[in-house]
This record gives structure tokens, sequence and C-alpha cells, in this order.
């Protein structure tokens, strides 16, 4: 306990640590057993409506992978060479047991790999698994995809009810969406904090903090945010001569704590990023009106954050990196992909032809979630840094 | 064992297939010289050729020019313009090939390519679709619509999945009356859609002469220059006629007991995009064992009509939807992939599978390992499970391929003899 404010800061930030790479899911676990005959259900990335999953009265359960914890000995041979890691570590948690507290799992058209992963999940685990595939439109500029958002959510309450033995009511889901409002303004909040003090608020903590809500209720989670937000300007940080960069492309994939923390050590503040994008979707709160389901859909169609899983040509998403570095006052763009990622790989091209349009300097690293070794990457950004630092 | 075969089946079909591709390409260069009739950009898979039929409207596929490219050595120079701006190795190729000749002016023909008056992103599976035309949209400065149509998550489509289409190709309609500047007719959109369900007939016809013994043509290689014409001309007379003259040659081949080999020593089922800068070469390798495929999945990207659906005069709109739904095979999910090679394998009497991994196409690739799985273990079918690419002339390793398909059929031989054995 910190005698200043009251707020455990390091203890909440090492349980954050702890918790955003246990593969055992032992506070889910716990969850589950404070709580007769709840469920919980995984999603695989970038988004996913969390608020019909509390509604039901079960919890959310966000699946990144398995990082650097788990060695894949089996998935490979069922996903073979130019697939990405995510997929590949997300079938071998299945196939070796750990998503046991896991009652379900939702997959979502973002691209062809997780696509077809879901299916192969199916074969292998929908005798004791809710295994579902959630259609989010691609055509925001029709007014029909909207009212086919609404349906598709429709049916995912059926089948939530249908598991949790619930009926979810309108008022569920309102209050659903008012919890998760007020967590995405706290994660906002941080956001904001570490735009304007980046020294204050290393990106490898402000990660593991949100990377942690994966795995807790949304209201402890919201109030872990509040209480970090509280306690940081006390904190006797140093600042230091870096960049500040927005970090694009780890949307789905997530590269090591490891690497967070090389891209810092070697002089970037990150101002603004897209690590688990799916947990601050929205531009704005989601309304709570009559009709839950409806607000849920709209806003995703007409409020989303840009997103290379989410396409919408009304506005290309170059023109939203570019914005992002300027409301960040970025001085670069350090592209963070995973291995095979196709989205990100594609939209690497429309980015960076934009970027260099408008001047701006960008870094490309390659990673994968179970990379151990930095030292290329370290020298890579050390020497972007060092020729924008004394140009 | 028998002296190795090279030949194939060349018939007059073929040869009217490659007329009318070359008919296609003269009519989209003149567009590009005169700027009319407008063309439009739209993807092979669940194409709705139909609308652009009712218009009169051009259809340019990337798709059909990156394979061009690729089956004509060509591939390789834009795949590596298209390096040299950003795109990365692992990007799929035929997106890059696609790019690539656009950013260096080349065209599969040497005619002239016009610049797509829409660019039609009908999102059928293939996420990588979408990418791709937002950058030719990007590239070009063309305006883009992107026709989202639901995945099939499950068995069939839901009520909501049809109005959605529907709702959209009705946008659509409006999109080609400005391209076009003329008012939609839907009695001639309906005589479109009859050409279509006249053409899936005749060619679901087709794909079941294979199942005789042995089969009058490849249903890989064969079907696959069969395809162009189902895509181009499917909404047309042209395409009617086609594939009429196309199933009476094959019937009387049927009739006559003419094989792709003078003896058909193995029937397979192939799983996956063919390598189509090795071509023939990959081709040789079937042929040298007398192996023909019987059936694939690959001929069934622009639709699956073998199992009976056909487009409906009477519902238009509903069934077009229903096509780019559920009746073709990279909107179909994972599990009804497998479900369809298993229909091919007993239906069709095949010997055994061979899957293609191809390095471009997560959608068909991503999980082989687990469908070979299935195959071997589950259903005790030999199954054979090779990778290379199917734009990219740099992912074909000839030495190593031979080598298992070798085996592969080597091993099928074994059985075979022992099979005889048991039943003497």
């Amino acid at each position: 306990m910190n005698p200043d404010n009251g707020i455990d800061l390091a203890g909440i930030l090492g349980q954050a640590a702890t918790m955003a790479q246990d593969v055992t899911f032992q506070s889910v676990r716990g969850w589950k057993a404070q709580h007769e005959n709840a469920k919980a259900i995984g999603y695989f990335p970038v988004y996913t409506p969390v608020e019909l999953i509390h509604a039901a009265g079960a919890l959310p359960v966000g699946l990144n992978g398995a990082g650097d914890q788990l060695d894949i000995q089996h998935a490979d041979a069922r996903f073979g060479s130019f697939i990405c890691s995510i997929v590949k570590t997300t079938m071998e948690l299945a196939l070796t047991g750990h998503l046991e507290p896991l009652d379900g799992m939702l997959f979502h058209s973002i691209c062809d790999s997780a696509r077809n992963l879901c299916f192969v999940y199916k074969r292998h685990f929908a005798e004791n698994l809710y295994v579902d595939f959630l259609h989010l439109p691609h055509n925001p500029s029709s007014v029909a995809s909207q009212e086919f958002l609404v349906s598709e959510y429709r049916r995912l309450k059926k089948n939530l009810e249908n598991l949790t033995n619930r009926t979810v009511t309108d008022q569920d889901i309102r209050l659903a969406i008012k919890v998760y409002n007020e967590n995405r303004r706290a994660l906002s909040d941080l956001y904001r904090y570490r735009q304007e003090e980046p020294h204050m608020l290393p990106t490898a903590e402000l990660y593991v903090l949100q990377r942690a809500g994966n795995f807790m209720p949304v209201e402890e989670h919201t109030q872990w945010l509040k209480a970090v937000r509280q306690a940081l300007p006390n904190r006797p940080m140093k600042r230091r001569d870096s960049i500040r960069v927005v970090v694009e492309g780890s949307f789905c994939e997530q590269p090591p704590i490891g690497f967070i923390k090389i891209l810092e050590g070697a002089g970037c503040y990150v101002v603004d990023d897209d690590f688990l994008l799916g947990k601050r979707w929205f531009t704005e709160d989601v309304p709570i009106g009559d009709d839950p389901i409806h607000d849920l859909a709209e806003s995703y169609v007409q409020r989303s954050v840009y997103s290379s899983v989410r396409h919408d040509w009304r506005k290309p998403r170059f023109l939203g990196l570019v914005e992002k570095v300027k409301a960040g006052k970025a001085d670069a763009v350090v592209f963070c992909l995973a291995k095979f990622c196709e989205p990100a790989f594609f939209d690497y091209v429309l980015f960076k032809r934009e970027l260099e349009k408008e001047g701006i300097p960008h870094l490309l690293i390659e990673f994968e979630e179970k990379m151990f070794t930095f030292d290329r990457a370290r020298t890579e950004i050390e020497t972007f840094v060092e020729s924008l630092l004394f140009e | 064992m028998a002296p190795a075969q090279k030949s194939e089946y060349r018939g007059y079909v073929h040869q009217m297939q490659k007329t009318l591709m070359v008919n296609w390409y003269e009519r989209l260069g003149e567009s590009a010289l005169k700027g009319w009739p407008p063309a439009v950009c739209l993807m092979v898979s669940g194409n709705c050729i139909e609308l652009l039929q009712a218009f009169d409207v051009l259809p340019i596929y990337p798709e059909v020019n990156a394979l061009q490219l690729a089956i004509r050595h060509q591939s390789l120079e834009p795949i590596v313009a298209a390096e040299e701006i950003g795109y990365a190795s692992d990007n799929c190729a035929y997106v890059k090939a696609d790019i690539g000749a656009y950013l260096k002016g080349i065209t599969p023909t040497g005619n002239k390519m016009p610049t797509a008056a829409l660019i039609l992103c009908n999102f059928v599976g293939c996420n990588t679709y979408l990418k791709w035309f937002e950058h030719v949209s990007a590239f070009t400065g063309a305006p883009m619509y992107v026709l989202d149509v639901p995945f099939l998550r499950y068995d069939k489509p839901t009520a909501d999945d049809i109005t959605y289409v529907v709702k959209q190709l009705k946008e659509l309609v409006g999109l080609l009356e400005g391209i076009t500047h003329t008012k939609f007719d839907y009695d001639r959109f309906k005589q479109a859609v009859q050409y279509s369900a006249e053409v899936e007939s005749l060619w679901s016809e087709i794909k079941h002469l294979s199942k005789h013994s042995p089969s009058p043509f490849d249903a890989y290689f064969d079907a696959i220059t069969l395809m162009g014409p189902l895509y181009v001309y499917r909404a047309s007379s042209v395409g009617v006629d086609f594939f009429r003259a196309a199933l009476q040659e094959l019937k009387e081949r049927v009739a006559n007991g003419q094989g792709v080999y003078d003896e058909e020593r193995f029937r397979i089922v192939v799983e996956g995009p063919p390598p189509y800068p090795h071509f023939k070469t990959f081709r040789d390798m079937f042929a040298k064992w007398r192996a023909c495929t019987v059936a694939s999945t690959y001929s069934t990207v622009g639709g699956l009509w073998e199992f009976g659906f056909r487009h409906d005069p009477e519902n238009p709109f509903e069934s077009v939807a229903l096509h780019m739904i559920e009746n073709n095979v990279t909107n179909r999910n994972y599990l009804q992939r497998y479900a369809q090679i298993e229909r091919y394998a007993d239906e069709w009497k095949a010997d055994g599978v061979i899957i293609h991994f191809v390095k471009s196409c997560r959608l068909f690739s991503a999980g082989q390992g687990d469908m070979r799985d299935y195959f071997t273990k589950v259903l005790k079918r030999p199954t054979l499970y090779i990778e290379s690419d199917l734009e990219d002339p740099r992912y074909f390793s000839e030495a190593q391929i031979r080598n298992r398909m070798d085996a592969f059929f080597e091993s099928l031989e074994h059985q075979k003899t022992m099979a005889n054995v048991a039943g003497e």
C-alpha cells in the first residue's frame, strides 16, 4: 500500500503483469468458482460485442494468443507454414486443455486464417465448447449493414441465452453498455495521460494493465484503471531523450512485453498504439437508448475506430493513421507487424505511401509473439531514433 | 510401370475457350480505347455477372489477369515491382502481380486494360479481396463498392443473410444505372439469370461425366480451361452455346470410351488452386502416373453447381444472393469443404486426395494440415499434402514436389496391387 494516496500502484501493476501472461487462466477459474453455473466466453481478436456476453451473466475472456508462454507442439502440423503464430497458439491452447475454464469461443470475419481456425475448433471441440462465428459487416456505406448486424447480434444473444439458461433483457444490455462505456473511458483517460506525459506511464505498464482486463470482471478492471490514473502523477519518473511515436499494426497478435520494453528503451515514447484495439473500439460512448442491440450495432457501423480488419472506404484508414500522428504530435510511426499477418502487411503499403506524402518518418519491425531475442529489433529502432534525434 | 505420358486431352472446347477469352480481352481493349462500354472490376468467387450482363457492362477479373500472367511465365516482374513499393514477400501474390502489372502497364495479352468505372468488391469469404480492391481503388482512383456477403456460418444461410445481400444488390443496380446511363431492365436481368441457369445445368452435367471411368476430362486441369468462359460468359447465350458444345464433345468421348490417358490408373480429388507458373510441370507429374483428377474444389470457386443449385429467373435477386452466400466454395465454411471433398471421393470413386497448400491463399490453405489429419486418420483415405504457390514462380520446389507425388502414387499402386492379390 502506498501511504501517500492509498493506492498500491506497484501491486496493481504487478498483478496485471502476472494476469496478462497467465495461460492457465487462474483469474477466470477463480471467478467461476465464485459464480455457480456461470459461463466464461472466450473471444478471438480484434473486436467482439462483450456487452452481450456480460448481459448474459457470463465473463468475456479476451484471448490474444499465448505469447511466449506455450510451445507449439501440435498446432503447427494443422496450420502449416506461412500462417501467423496467434492462430497456432490459439489452437495449441485448446489442444492442450488450457481452455478448460471456457464454455464458449467466438470468432469474427477479420481474416482468412482466423475464419478457418473457427471451424477447425468446431471440428475438435464443439462437443464441449460453444463455438460461433460473427459476421461483422464490411459495407458500412449501405443502410442494410446496420440492420444485418442487429440480426447478427440477436442471433448471438439467443445462443448465449441458450448457453447460460437465462433470458437477456434490454435492461441487462443497457447496464452492460454502461459499464463498458466506463471502462473504455477509463482506458481513454490513461491513453490521453500517456500522450501528454509519456515518461510517467511506460507503455509496457499500460499494456499489461489493459490486457489484464481480458481476464477479470469489467467493473473491477475499471476500478484498477481509475486507481492507477489517480496514482500516476505522484510517481518519481524522469524524462528521457526520446522521440514520440505511434505504434501501428499490432491489433491482433501481440508482441512480447519484452519487445515493447525494447521499443521504449531504445528511445521511443509511444504516444498512441493499436495494441488490444478491441478494448478501445469506439470513438465515443455507445448510446444507451430504447433498443440497446441497435445502439451496439449502430456504434459498430458508424463510430468504430479505423482498423485493418474493419473495412470502411468512406474514409480510408491511412487517413486515420495520419490524423492519429497529428493528434499525438508524434514524430514518427513504428509499424510493429506480426509475421504472416496479411491485413497488417497489406495496409502497410497504403499507410507507407500516405506517410511519405505527409513527410512522416516510419520504421517497419516484424515480430512474432513467441520471439525471445530482441537484439536486431533494438539495433534497428536505435538507429531509427538516432536518425531523428540528431538529424 | 508403363512409360510416362505427357499428353493430355486437347479438344475443340479448349480451342473454343481460347477464342472466347481472346475476344473478351479484345473487347476490354476496345473499351480502354473508346471509353465504352464501361468495365467493372469484380472477383471471380461468387460473382454476380448476371447484373453486369443486364447492363452490358464488361467484367474485369483481376484474378484471371493474374493467373494469365502466371501461366504465361510473366508474373515475376510485376510481383517484384509490387514488392519494391512495400508489399511483403508473404502477401498474396495474385494481388502483387495485379498491382505490379498495373504500375508497369503489363497486361496478359498486351492489349490495353480499361480503367474500371467501378471497383465492385464482391466479398465472399476472402478477406484479401477487400484489401486487393481497396488498393486497386487507391491506385486507380476508381470508386469502390463493397458487396458484403455474410459468411456461411451454418449449413444454410439465414433469412437475414439473404435480405442483406439482396438489398445491396439493389444498391448496386443504382450504381450501374449511373455508370451506364441506362435504366435497369428487369426482364434483361431475368434473361441473364436464365442463361446462367442453363449454363449451370450444362456445367454440372459435365462435372458428373467424370464419374465415368475413364473420365473423359481432367476435372482439375481441363476444368480450369473451362472456367474462364464460366465467369465471363455465364449469363449470356454465348456461354450457353459454348457449354452445350463442350458437353456434347465430352459425352462423345464417354460414348467412345476415351479417357484423358490411354489407361486411367488413378482417380484423384484435388483440393486447392494449382501452381499456375508451373502448370504444365505440375500436370505432367499427374500424367506420369496416368492419374486423372475426377473432382476438384478449385473448380467450384466461381460456383458450386454439381450438387443441384441453379440461378432462378423467377427469383433473380434472391438466387443471385444465394449463389453468392451459399454456392461457391470460398464463402462456405471449412468443414463444408471437408464434406465436399469427402462426397467427391465417395461418389466420384477416387483413389486418393491431393491437398495443394498455396502460400498466397490463406482462405484455401490455413488449416489444411487439419484437413489432412481428417482424411488420413478419420476417413482412412490416402492423402498427399504438398506446398507451393499459385502465382509466385519462386515458391515451387520441383524436385521435392515430384518426389512426394511419386512416392504417393507408388504407395497407391502398392495398395491396389495388394488389394488385387487379396481379391484373387
